[in-house]
C-alpha cells in the first residue's frame, strides 16, 4: 500500500510538472538586417545551452524552451515582439536582441513591468533608464572601456591628432562620444570628424577626405556592412602616411565571413573584440569546437568567436542564479545576479550596480600576417595580436599603418 | 572639414562615378515603373538576386560583368513570367487593381529576401575580379577601378537601352505603349504583349545592375532596402520614363551627395540629394526629362 502510495505520489509530481510546462526563455534576436549574420550565430549558442540545460535534466524539473522571433534588425518591431513575448506567449525569462539599436525601444517595457533582462552586446542602453534588473552579457561597461586601448596604444606610438569616422545611430553615436571625449583628455586635436547615414553606398570620398585631413589615428565606428565598405575603401584610396593606428570600433571585423572576404585587406588594422584565439576561459574551447560543428548545418559564422561564447553565457548565469536562488521571480534573481560572481565560458562576470561588468574586458587587437581565402587562419592565436588589456597583451602596436600593411 | 579645388575635383569626380551607378541601378525600374506604370517596388529585390546570382557564377570562375550579361536572357524570362502573372491578376481588373498590385510587388521582395536568407544565409557575399579593391592613381588621385568599370558598364547599358528605345520597332513601341496604348492597340499591336517584352527588358538589366551592385560592395539579403528610395528617387527624378533623364538625376544625385559629403558633413548628403529631388519636382513636376 505504501510503495502505492508512493508512485501515485510520484506520479502525480511528475504530472503536476508536465502541466507546469517547460520554462519559456524569450527573446527577438535580428535574423536578417545588418545584424542579421551576428544574431543567427548567436541563436545556435542559445539553442546549444537549451540543449545542454534540458540534458542535465532542466532547471526546477522542467525543460527549457527558447522562443525567438525575428526583429530584423528593426527597432521599431521589438517592442511589439516583447509585449507578444509576455502577453501571449507567457515566457518566464528574458533576454535582450542582440545589439543596441534593436533593445533600446525595449527598456521602457522591461523597467515599466519590473522585469529582469538580460542584454545582449547592446551598448549603455541602460545609462538613462536606470534599471535595476538590466544585466548585460558584453565585456563592456561605460563609453571609455571601449576605446581607452584604442587611444592608450595611439598615445604609445606619439599621436597627436585623430579623425573620427562614425556611423549615425545610437550604438556608434554613444560610442563615438565616449571616444571624443577620451582623445579630448589625452589632449589629441580633432582633425576630421564625419558622422554617416546609415545607408551610405560608398566610403571613397570621406576616406579621401581622411587623407587630406593628414590624422596620426583615425577611429572607427561602424556596423557590418559599412566596415567592409571602409575597409575597402582604405585599401583603394589609402589614409595617408600620417596614419599611424586605424580601427577601433569596426563592427562585423569580428565575423569570421568578413574577415575571410577581407583576407589581407585587414592587416594593420586595430580593432575591438570580445574574445581572440589564445585567451584562456574554462570550457571555451570545447563551446567552440561543438559550436563550429553546429554552425556549419545553420549556415551561419563558422568560428564564432564574437557573439556566441557570450550568448551561452547568459544560458549559463540564468542556470546558476535559478539553481541558486530555486526560483524564476525576477527580483529574487535580479539580486542574486547584483551580489555573485557569475562562472561562465567567458570567464568570471560580476556586475557592477547598473548592470554592466564591474570590470570592462574589452581587447584591441590588431590584425597581422593574415593572407587571403583561409578561413582557418583565424583559429591562430597571433593572427589578431592582442594589445590591451595588459593582462591578456601578446604584443606591442606595430605602425604606421600603410607601412605595415606593405 | 578640409577645403580645397583639390578635393572639390576629386568629390565631383567620384560624384560621376556613383551617380553612373545610381543611374545604371535605377533604369530598370525606369522601364517597368516609368514607362509601364508598373509598382515595381520588387527591382531592387530582383537586383539583388541578380548579384547572388553573379556570386554564384563567380564560384565557376566567371566574370562578374560577364556573369551579368550571362544572365539577362533568364532574368528576361522571370520578367515575362512575372508581368503576365501581374497583369492577370492585378493590371486586368482595371487601375484601381493595378495600384493593390503594390502589395504583390512588395510581396515578391519579400519572398526574394527570404528566399535567399534560406538558400545562402544572412552573411555577406562578395565577389572577385582583378579590378575590385585596387585603384588607378593620377597623382595624388586614386580611383577605384570598381567604380570606374561600374561607370563604364552603366554608360553602355544606357546607351544600348537608350538606342533600342529610339530606334527599333519594338523600342518604340514601349514608349508608345506608355504615352497611348488604346493608339497601339488601334495600330495593330498587342500592348499586354508590348508591355510583357518590356517588363522582361526591365528585369533582364536587373541582372547586369545587380552584378554592378556586388562589384561596388559586398551585398546580403536585406539590400534591397537601401537602394528603394535611391531608386524612386533617380526615377522621378529623371521624368518618367526617361533614359537620359535617369542618367542626369544619377549624376545630380551622386555629385550632390559626394559634394556635400566631403565639405558639409555625410548626414546631410541624403538630405540635400532628396532635397534637390523636392525643388526640381516643385518647378518641373514631370521631372527633369519628362514630358
Amino acid at each position: 500500500m505504501k510503495i502505492l502510495s508512493l508512485v501515485a505520489g510520484l506520479l502525480f509530481s511528475a504530472l503536476a510538472l508536465a502541466q507546469q510546462g517547460p520554462i519559456k526563455v524569450g527573446m527577438s534576436m535580428p535574423q536578417t538586417g545588418t545584424l542579421g549574420a551576428g544574431g543567427k550565430a548567436a541563436l545556435v549558442a542559445l539553442n546549444m545551452w537549451v540543449e545542454d540545460v534540458n540534458g542535465r535534466g532542466g532547471l526546477l524539473g522542467r525543460k527549457v524552451e527558447l522562443i525567438a522571433y525575428d526583429d530584423q534588425t528593426n527597432p521599431a518591431l521589438t517592442p511589439a515582439i516583447y509585449t507578444k513575448l509576455l502577453d501571449i506567449d507567457k515566457v518566464d525569462l528574458l533576454i535582450a536582441p542582440y545589439g543596441t539599436v534593436p533593445t533600446a525601444p525595449i527598456m521602457p517595457l522591461v523597467k515599466q513591468r519590473d522585469l529582469l533582462l538580460m542584454g545582449n552586446f547592446s551598448f549603455q542602453v541602460n545609462r538613462t533608464v536606470k534599471h535595476d534588473k538590466w544585466f548585460n552579457n558584453s565585456p563592456w561597461n561605460d563609453a571609455s572601456s571601449w576605446s581607452d586601448g584604442f587611444i592608450k596604444n595611439g598615445q604609445k606610438l606619439g599621436a597627436k591628432s585623430i579623425a573620427f569616422l562614425a556611423a549615425d545611430q545610437e550604438f556608434a553615436q554613444n560610442l563615438a562620444n565616449g571616444a571624443r571625449v577620451l582623445a579630448k583628455k589625452a589632449g589629441l586635436k580633432t582633425v576630421y570628424d564625419q558622422n554617416y547615414p546609415p545607408a551610405t553606398v560608398d566610403f571613397s570620398t570621406m576616406i579621401r577626405g581622411i587623407r587630406a585631413a593628414k590624422p596620426d589615428m583615425v577611429f572607427v565606428m561602424s556596423y557590418p556592412n559599412d566596415s567592409v565598405a571602409i575597409v575597402r575603401a582604405v585599401n583603394e584610396i589609402g589614409v595617408g602616411e600620417s596614419v599611424k593606428m586605424f580601427g577601433g570600433g569596426m563592427v562585423g571585423l569580428q565575423f569570421t565571413p568578413i574577415m575571410a572576404s577581407l583576407g589581407s585587406m585587414l592587416n594593420g588594422i586595430v580593432n575591438y573584440n570580445s574574445y581572440v584565439p589564445g585567451m584562456k576561459y574554462p570550457g571555451i574551447e570545447e563551446f567552440l569546437s561543438r559550436y563550429a560543428k553546429k554552425a556549419v548545418a545553420a549556415k551561419v559564422d563558422p568560428l564564432g568567436f564574437y557573439l556566441p561564447p557570450f550568448n551561452y553565457a547568459i544560458g549559463q548565469m540564468y542556470e546558476q542564479a535559478i539553481k541558486a536562488t530555486k526560483s524564476l521571480n525576477h527580483k529574487v534573481l535580479a539580486d542574486y545576479l547584483h551580489k555573485n560572481e557569475m562562472k561562465t565560458i567567458v570567464g568570471p562576470i560580476r556586475y557592477g550596480p547598473d548592470g554592466e561588468w564591474k570590470n570592462a574586458r574589452v581587447v584591441q587587437a590588431q590584425f597581422r600576417g593574415i593572407v587571403d581565402k583561409d578561413v582557418d587562419q583565424f583559429r591562430q592565436p597571433g593572427k589578431q595580436v592582442v594589445l590591451y588589456p595588459d593582462r591578456y597583451k601578446t604584443g606591442n602596436v606595430m605602425a604606421p599603418f600603410e607601412k605595415i600593411r606593405k | 572639414m578640409v577645403f580645397s579645388f583639390e578635393l572639390l575635383q576629386e568629390a565631383v569626380l567620384f560624384g560621376v562615378l556613383l551617380g553612373c551607378f545610381y543611374a545604371a541601378v535605377s533604369i530598370g525600374l525606369s522601364v517597368s515603373f516609368g514607362l509601364l506604370d508598373v509598382p515595381h517596388v520588387a527591382h531592387p529585390a530582383i537586383m539583388v538576386f541578380g548579384s547572388y546570382c553573379t556570386y554564384l557564377l563567380g564560384l565557376y570562375g566567371f566574370d562578374p560583368i560577364v556573369a551579368g550579361i550571362v544572365l539577362m536572357p533568364a532574368f528576361f524570362l522571370l520578367g515575362v513570367g512575372v508581368y503576365r502573372f501581374y497583369y492577370e491578376a492585378f493590371e486586368k481588373r482595371g487601375s484601381e487593381a493595378g495600384v493593390r498590385g503594390i502589395a504583390f510587388f512588395f510581396g515578391l521582395a519579400l519572398i526574394v529576401e527570404v528566399g535567399l536568407i534560406l538558400a545562402f544565409g544572412v552573411d555577406q557575399r562578395t565577389v572577385e575580379a582583378d579590378y575590385i579593391g585596387k585603384s588607378l592613381s593620377l597623382g595624388e588621385m586614386r580611383i577605384p577601378l570598381r567604380m570606374l568599370v561600374a561607370f563604364g558598364v552603366a554608360l553602355v547599358l544606357m546607351l544600348a537601352l537608350m538606342l533600342y528605345l529610339s530606334k527599333t520597332f519594338t523600342g518604340r513601341a514601349i514608349k508608345a505603349v506608355a504615352q497611348d496604348e488604346p493608339a497601339l492597340r488601334l495600330m495593330g499591336a498587342d500592348p499586354v504583349r508590348i508591355k510583357q517584352w518590356a517588363f522582361g527588358i526591365a528585369t533582364g538589366v536587373s541582372a547586369l545592375a545587380g552584378a554592378l551592385l556586388i562589384i561596388i560592395g559586398p551585398v546580403e539579403p536585406g539590400m534591397d532596402r537601401v537602394y528603394i528610395g535611391r531608386t524612386f528617387a533617380v526615377v522621378v527624378l529623371a521624368g518618367l520614363g526617361s533614359m537620359t533623364g535617369t542618367l542626369a538625376a544619377g549624376l545630380i544625385l551622386g555629385i550632390s551627395e559626394s559634394i556635400v559629403l566631403m565639405h558639409f558633413g555625410a548626414s546631410w548628403a541624403p538630405a540635400v540629394a532628396f532635397g534637390l529631388l523636392l525643388i526640381v519636382l516643385g518647378i518641373r513636376p514631370q521631372g527633369l526629362f519628362g514630358r
